[in-house]
């Protein structure tokens, strides 16, 4: 405890610690009872620590070239000790950091905590959760395995449906017309050196938005409070708040290492582009809907292409999306519609994932 | 969120203070080393060699004397490389096209024999005679230096 | 006009002209063939069609009807194109057809214009089979080369749709030999066919699509067909059976069976029906191969046990292997390397099955061993893969035990802070 307080002291007359911690101190969180909500942004930033952490590791032992990614990537599922713990762990911690960046995202949405002023902390958000699903889309090439191979090629087919640049920029993904060893080199770059750089530093500007504008509180029991202060509750971020969010990390651990022992990632089949396709390609569960969306509109609508037409309207419902925050008025009228909005997505990309998952 | 069911009236004995200390300080120690350790252990790597991918190196110039063969490892699947009399490396897929099982090469035949039904193909992995109904995968092989190495063809 | 007409005309015949050379060299094929006027109209058997005519490997190559049937094509009327005087036959009795169709297909000459490596033996070929022997004698219900090959829409054999493609030939030959009725005079038996189709040679055929794979033809011949006989079986079969036959030979069988007048590998194998071998034709059990001579006491009969005994161990030994390495894959435990030398265990298996044909009980041994080896290699491999589970799931354990630990630890010290601020702000 002793040395504690003298490195403190040391850094604090060095750097003005207390000061640059200060900020911390007097941060709260607001206690009701959507409060458990309050966690899943921490938590996703937790898993995006952890991936920048397995991540790192892995590129010990990864090559990116078509000719060696496979077996690297099987050098390290069964030669390296741990190996198949920090690739399992890497997996799995994306798929949960996925799931909780939409959990998140949600939350914001149906809690209305993206009102004025904090709408740009929600487009930055909507901005992260794009690059989760990149990091996603680029790093599933990676093991060059057959199934990533496919649903590769299907992800970067669908690319080319995007009107005028399309094909411009399916090449650009792809490093040619076909998915090779070109694509490859490209995913592992954007994997590992442009996402991760623009995701560290919108991250920063995120959080930063977040230590702005406070936490928000829902409107419901914002006005609860105003009618009846006394109500009004609030624990300190540093350490309440803070120590609670670490039992949810250490839960997660927990969770991570469970799935990694007890299920650990699967590698498959090196990939062979003169393979036949095996059936029933279908990409991670988070492009699911859609995937599954653009496979059930017909080929033609009327004289334009349906998966133009499907590619289009994700972009545009993607962009309102996006810029959500300045539809909500503050009158309750819209707010409903935004609410509306949020439980239609929901429901709409449910019951298509699950769609997606039986169908054959 | 509020600590429930803690008697707020009367202050945390200093005993059961330092105990909860220890215990989150013990529990933070051994969890610290659950998680560092496999990282150690994962940074050091293992004695044996990569796996290659479609290039692997099949042996050393002069391990194979004239005239004779040897099995490598391709992938998770054996191959053959022969140094055949004319003193030329050929490398081909060691599984049997008939059964799976996995082909040798005779010397006395100058050819490649799968002992199971009697197989027998040539250099260049045609099936010449018996039960194999195809021929066996040929690869490239190209001498760097003193590593022979064997590459899968591209199909194309 | 004119000149577009003129001009057609000129490119016509010089497309003719050289398209011809060395296509149709007998007979007029560009000229007209009146016969298919009325034929194609008649019934059978009198009819043929001039789609079922045009499939004709020798319509194709220009010949006529004319052509076997005597007769001239381009007359208009029957009178003239069927008249003795153009050299008509009409109808070919059916002790005829071989020397008919020997005319073009056992001169040499002739058949290398259109396929220098046909054979041209055929006829002669069949004056030695059962079928040319009989047609010899008189007998005019044996097969002559029409029944096989067919009439009027003959196919060369690499037509899947025809009736000598290997895998049409069984059937083929079926036709007659499964019919109980036409085979009452000659007293053979009618379940070859039957018999045929469930054996392993069919399955190889039909079934898995390997075309080199055996039919009637394969072991009776085609236009020499005549039943091996008992001393020639054994020669039959090694033409694919290489291994299995030059080991028989250095078994004590090879002399044991000539002197009985057993047939090689057919006494234990059957001829048609040859299923599937299994362990259970060694030993003494009710498929025993073995205890239809050889009696309890003497040397065969023990042998046939101990062969039974140790192919049953090292059969045993590579499932119990690959029964655990497929567990411990299943636990997703990485065991390729294993899985890769387990391959050569199956493989030893397999070459200890054949072996089994030398009837040495050291020989076998040597390859049990070899396989027994390797199992137990892999076995262990997969023993230490689940070590390796047992472990993860023991490190996951005391991870989680510590884990547990701290989450029980924080709850303490957050309700410690908290009781301490709780006087305040409550």
């Amino acid at each position: 405890m002793r040395l504690a307080t003298h490195v403190r002291d040391w850094l604090d007359e060095r750097f003005g610690w207390d000061e640059l911690t200060h900020f911390l101190r007097k941060k709260t969180v607001p206690v009701h009872r959507y409060s458990y909500w309050y966690f899943l942004g921490g938590m996703t930033l937790f898993l995006f620590l952890v991936q920048v952490l397995t991540g790192i590791l892995l590129l010990l032992y990864y090559r990116p070239t078509a000719n060696e990614a496979f077996e690297s990537v099987q050098y390290v599922m069964t030669r390296v000790p741990f190996g198949w713990l920090i690739r399992s762990v890497h997996s799995w911690a994306a798929n949960l950091m996925i799931l909780f960046a939409f959990a998140h995202m949600f939350s914001v949405l149906f809690l209305r905590a993206y009102r004025k002023p904090r709408e740009l902390t929600w487009v930055s958000g909507m901005v992260l959760l794009l690059l989760a699903m990149g990091f996603g889309f680029s790093g599933y090439l990676l093991p060059w395995n057959t199934l990533a191979f496919f649903a590769t090629k299907v992800g970067t087919d669908i690319v080319r449906q995007v009107p005028v640049v399309g094909h411009w920029l399916m090449i650009f993904l792809r490093g040619g017309e076909e998915v090779t060893g070109a694509t490859l080199s490209r995913f592992f770059g954007l994997h590992v050196a442009v996402l991760p750089g623009i995701t560290t530093m919108l991250l920063l500007v995120h959080l930063l938005l977040v230590q702005r504008f406070g936490i928000s509180v829902p409107p419901g029991e914002e006005a609860a409070w105003r009618a009846r202060p006394p109500e009004k509750r609030e624990m300190p971020f540093f350490p309440n708040f803070l120590l609670r969010e670490l039992m949810a990390w250490y839960v997660a651990l927990g969770v991570l290492g469970a799935l990694a022992a007890l299920a650990p990632w699967e590698l498959g089949t090196k990939a062979d582009a003169f393979a036949p396709a095996p059936a029933g390609i279908k990409p991670e569960w988070y492009f699911l809907w859609m995937f599954q969306t653009l496979k059930l509109i017909p080929a033609k609508l009327g004289p334009l292409d349906g998966e133009m037409v499907g590619v289009l309207a994700f972009g545009v419902a993607g962009l309102l999306w996006l810029l959500l925050p300045f539809f909500d008025r503050g009158d309750g009228r819209n707010a409903r519609w935004i609410a509306g909005a949020g439980v239609f997505a929901l429901v709409y990309m449910a019951s298509m994932s699950v769609y997606g998952y039986l169908a054959p | 969120m509020n600590a429930p069911g803690v008697d707020i009236s009367q202050p945390p004995l200093p005993l059961r203070r330092r105990l909860v200390e220890l215990l989150l300080g013990g529990g933070l120690l051994a969890s610290a080393a659950s998680f560092l350790y496999p990282i150690l252990r994962y940074i050091v790597p293992p004695p044996s060699a990569d796996l290659g991918g479609d290039t692997v190196v099949a042996g050393k110039v002069g391990d194979l004397k004239p005239n004779s063969g040897r099995i490598f490892r391709f992938g998770s699947k054996p191959g053959l490389l022969v140094f055949t009399a004319d003193r030329e490396y050929r490398a081909l897929s060691a599984t049997c096209t008939h059964l799976d099982c996995t082909v040798q090469y005779r010397d006395d035949l100058h050819q490649v024999w799968c002992a199971c039904h009697n197989g027998i193909y040539d250099l260049n992995g045609r099936n010449v005679s018996g039960p194999p109904p195809r021929p066996l995968e040929s690869y490239e092989v190209h001498v760097q230096g003193d590593e022979i190495v064997v590459t899968r063809r591209q199909k194309a | 006009m004119t000149r577009r007409v003129l001009q057609t005309a000129i490119l016509t015949l010089l497309l003719a002209a050289l398209g011809s050379p060395g296509l149709a060299p007998p007979a007029a094929a560009q000229q007209p063939n009146t016969c298919l006027d009325c034929h194609s109209e008649f019934p059978e058997p009198l009819g043929v069609t001039r789609e079922k005519f045009a499939a004709d490997v020798h319509a194709q190559k220009g010949l006529t009807c004319a052509s076997c049937h005597g007769g001239d094509p381009t007359k208009a009327t029957p009178e003239e194109s069927m008249s003795r005087a153009a050299g008509f036959r009409g109808h070919v009795d059916r002790r005829q057809v071989p020397d008919l169709c020997a005319r073009c297909h056992s001169d040499a000459a002739y058949m290398r214009q259109y396929n220098p490596s046909l054979r041209t033996d055929q006829l002669s070929q069949y004056h030695t089979s059962v079928h040319g022997k009989r047609l010899a004698q008189g007998d005019a219900r044996v097969a002559v080369c029409t029944d096989c090959h067919s009439v009027h829409d003959i196919r060369p054999g690499s037509d899947a749709r025809a009736t000598i493609h290997p895998l049409n030939i069984a059937e083929t030959c079926s036709r007659c030999h499964s019919d109980a009725a036409y085979m009452k005079p000659y007293k053979i038996p009618t379940d070859q066919y039957a018999g045929y189709k469930e054996s392993v040679h069919h399955r190889a055929l039909a079934v898995r699509g390997d075309l080199s794979a055996p039919t009637c033809t394969t072991c009776h011949g085609n236009h020499g067909a005549a039943p091996p006989g008992v001393a020639s079986v054994e020669f039959v079969c090694s033409n694919c059976h290489v291994f299995q036959a030059q080991l028989f030979d250095t078994s004590p069988h090879k002399s044991a069976f000539e002197a009985a007048g057993l047939p090689a590998c057919v006494t234990c194998h059957s001829n048609h029906r040859v299923v599937a071998p299994g362990d259970a034709m060694l030993g003494t059990g009710p498929q025993s191969a073995c205890t239809g001579c050889h009696v309890e006491g003497d040397g065969g009969y023990t042998a046939a046990l101990s062969f039974q005994r140790r192919i049953a161990e090292l059969q045993t030994a590579v499932e119990r292997s690959g029964e655990i390495l497929n567990r411990a894959e299943q636990y997703g435990m990485e065991v390729s390397e294993a899985k890769l030398e387990q391959a050569q265990a199956r493989d030893a298996l397999t070459k200890a099955r054949v072996t089994i044909h030398s009837f040495q009980i050291d020989q076998v041994e040597k390859d049990v061993q070899a396989g027994l080896k390797i199992t137990e290699k892999t076995y262990q491999a997969g023993v230490l893969a689940l070590q390796e589970r047992d472990f993860r799931r023991k490190g996951l354990g005391i991870s989680l035990l510590a884990i547990l630990v701290v989450l029980v630890g924080l709850r303490l010290y957050i309700r410690q802070i908290e009781s301490g601020e709780g006087k305040g702000s409550a």
